[in-house]
């Protein structure tokens, strides 16, 4: 039983092969991470899953059901949500307001012009309930782009939950984060895990080994090695190509 | 609140334009601000999209225009009533945004400038050479329409209400509008459009649904203007029309509810007085709205929210 299944998966960039044959599966509740060198492909693979790019070649499965062919808002609608590498919030909006929109996302649809969408109890709540499971709920009403870098992150991963994914594909979440709060969001992570699958791309060795129950290592966008975190430690060629010169 | 309160004192004052103008036997004034109330409703519609949703259409006036020959065009065939001019006027104008919207919204930033001035460019060039209608010279309403059988339109203080009552209406229906789960909508794909989409927002149904109804509602300010000016011609589709819609939008305030009454007023008032001092006014104008770019950010309604702040 498998939630996603990536077969042959490949994107070129003119010369550059991003993604070369990558196959992947995630199962349901697992965490996954992807591991590997700057320019491996671990961000171009996370856009091919969450639809943001189409692939060259290769089929991605969610549920056994092909959706390769879909675009970005149709895989978040069958439960795929993302996080980005490069904070990507709504700065004007408040950190309310942002998860308030990404509950909305998946509370219907949103042709409704008249009834103001602050008032909607539902909307409202799911997002300061959200805004705190994250501890940011002192911060709400703070605008997305007056937060800190940390805080940013934080809200970055609290608008990606908030749409109820299934699969949640987590591009570095500690990025440019400072020592403590880079733990509090490993702290986070783990307290999520069995929830929801996650797909966690990741820099941070020590919070890749601490949390993921597979492995995937990616080189020159191949896949090098899949496996558990002892399996991969022990693996020969991922300490050649990667542990080794790594951290 | 300083804008809203602003806001509110300007249409206290625009309803009394009529008892002034009558008071001062100045009746010309019906005719100023009536067109300077129809432009603060296509300004309106403007900014839903521009100020909200962050496209620059640099084709709005082609509304106006489809608005206005929807109404002549009735008139000249001898269907006078409003209740079946303003549906047209709305429709045809909401179609021909539904249309073009297909296309100019695949694009994005200069391209969707070009290709919106594009379009009107080609409704200018069709109703040069609509001989039938006017060609150049454009097209004479022989009558004011009735309003439900009534002829209440042929008075020029009836009009100027009716005018002022749809004023009101867009305003009210563009405060809703932005706060709603839409509005909302509308602006996260202005704020972060890669962001709505992985959200799970199929953004472009949401931006082709907001660019029809700025159409539409850009085509009834159109269809209130022919009525007011008793003509319609290519003029009113001219490009820089749809640029002084922009000008009014940007200085007045964009993504501001009351910004384009600000502007609109604030623009054609500019116009006429300094208008009537040289015929050069442009001339004066530009450095006023870099000035207000520059050190009013949000436009006057930024402005008057900031004065409104002040102890
Ligand atoms: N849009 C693009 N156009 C052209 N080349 C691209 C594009 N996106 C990625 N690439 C190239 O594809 C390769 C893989 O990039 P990708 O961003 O997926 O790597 P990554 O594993 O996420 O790296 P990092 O750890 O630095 O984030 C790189 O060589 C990169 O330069
Ligand atoms: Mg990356």
């Amino acid at each position: 039983m498998t939630l996603l299944t990536v077969e042959g998966l490949s994107k070129r960039f003119g010369g550059v092969v991003a993604c070369d044959q990558v196959a992947l599966e995630v199962r349901p509740g697992e965490l996954h991470a992807v591991i590997g060198p700057n320019g491996a492909g671990k961000t171009t693979l996370l856009n091919l899953l969450s639809g943001e790019l189409l692939s060259d070649e290769g089929r991605i499965a969610l549920d056994g059901r092909e959706i390769g062919a879909l675009d970005a808002p149709a895989r978040a609608a069958l439960g795929i949500g993302r996080s980005f590498q490069i904070t990507s919030v709504f700065g004007e909006f408040t950190a309310h307001e942002n998860v308030a929109l990404a509950v909305q996302a998946r509370a219907g649809h949103s042709f409704r012009f008249f009834a103001e969408a602050r008032r909607e109890r539902a909307l409202a709540d799911g997002a300061r309930d959200m805004l705190e499971r994250m501890g940011l709920g002192e911060r709400a009403n703070t605008p997305a782009a007056a937060l800190s870098h940390g805080e940013q992150r934080q809200l970055e991963i609290a608008m990606a939950l908030a749409a109820r994914p299934r699969l949640l594909l987590l591009d570095e979440p500690t990025a440019g984060m400072g020592p403590s709060e880079s733990a509090r969001m490993v702290e986070f992570l783990a307290s999520l895990k069995g929830t929801i699958a996650m797909l966690l791309v990741e820099h941070d060795m020590d919070a890749v080994f601490a949390l993921a129950d597979r492995i995937t290592v990616m080189t020159y966008g191949r896949v090098i090695a899949t496996g558990s975190p002892d399996a991969i430690r022990a693996n020969d060629e991922v300490r050649a190509a990667y542990l080794g010169t790594d951290s | 609140m300083g804008a809203r309160f602003a806001a509110f004192a300007i249409l206290a004052l625009l309803a009394a334009v009529p008892a002034i103008a009558a008071l001062l036997d100045q009746p010309f004034y019906l005719d100023i601000f009536g067109r300077a109330m129809v432009y603060a409703i296509a300004a309106i519609s403007l900014n839903l999209i521009l100020g909200y949703g962050g496209l620059i259409s640099f084709g709005h006036a082609a509304f106006i225009g489809i608005g206005g020959y929807a109404v002549g065009i009735l008139s000249v065939n001898g269907i006078d009533d409003v209740l079946l001019q303003w549906p047209a006027a709305i429709g045809a104008a909401g179609m021909f945004a539904l249309l073009t919207g297909f296309v100019v919204l695949r694009t994005g930033g200069a391209h969707f400038i070009m290709i919106t001035l594009a379009f009107a460019q080609m409704l200018f060039f069709l109703f040069t050479s609509l001989e039938l209608y006017g060609g150049d010279d454009g097209l004479s309403i022989p009558h004011r329409g009735t309003l439900a059988g009534f002829k209440v339109l042929d008075s020029p203080v009836a009009l100027y209400y009716l005018v002022f009552a749809v004023l009101a209406g867009a305003l009210a229906l563009s405060a809703r509008l932005v706060e709603s789960r839409f509005g909302m909508v509308l602006r996260g794909c202005k704020s972060n459009e890669r962001r709505m989409r992985a959200l799970g927002f199929s953004t472009f149904r949401y931006k082709l649904a907001a660019y029809v109804l700025s159409g539409a509602l850009c085509g009834f300010a159109g269809a209130l203007l022919a009525l007011e000016s008793e003509f319609v011609g290519p003029s009113v589709l001219h490009w820089s029309r749809s640029g002084e819609l922009i000008v009014m939008v940007v200085m007045g305030g964009m993504g501001t509810v009351f910004g384009p009454l600000f502007g609109a007023l604030a623009y054609l008032m500019l116009g006429h007085f300094l208008g009537d001092l040289t015929k050069h006014w442009h001339v004066i104008l530009g450095p006023v709205l870099i000035l207000i770019v520059l050190y009013a950010r949000g436009g006057l309604a930024g402005l008057f929210a900031r004065l409104g702040k002040r102890p």
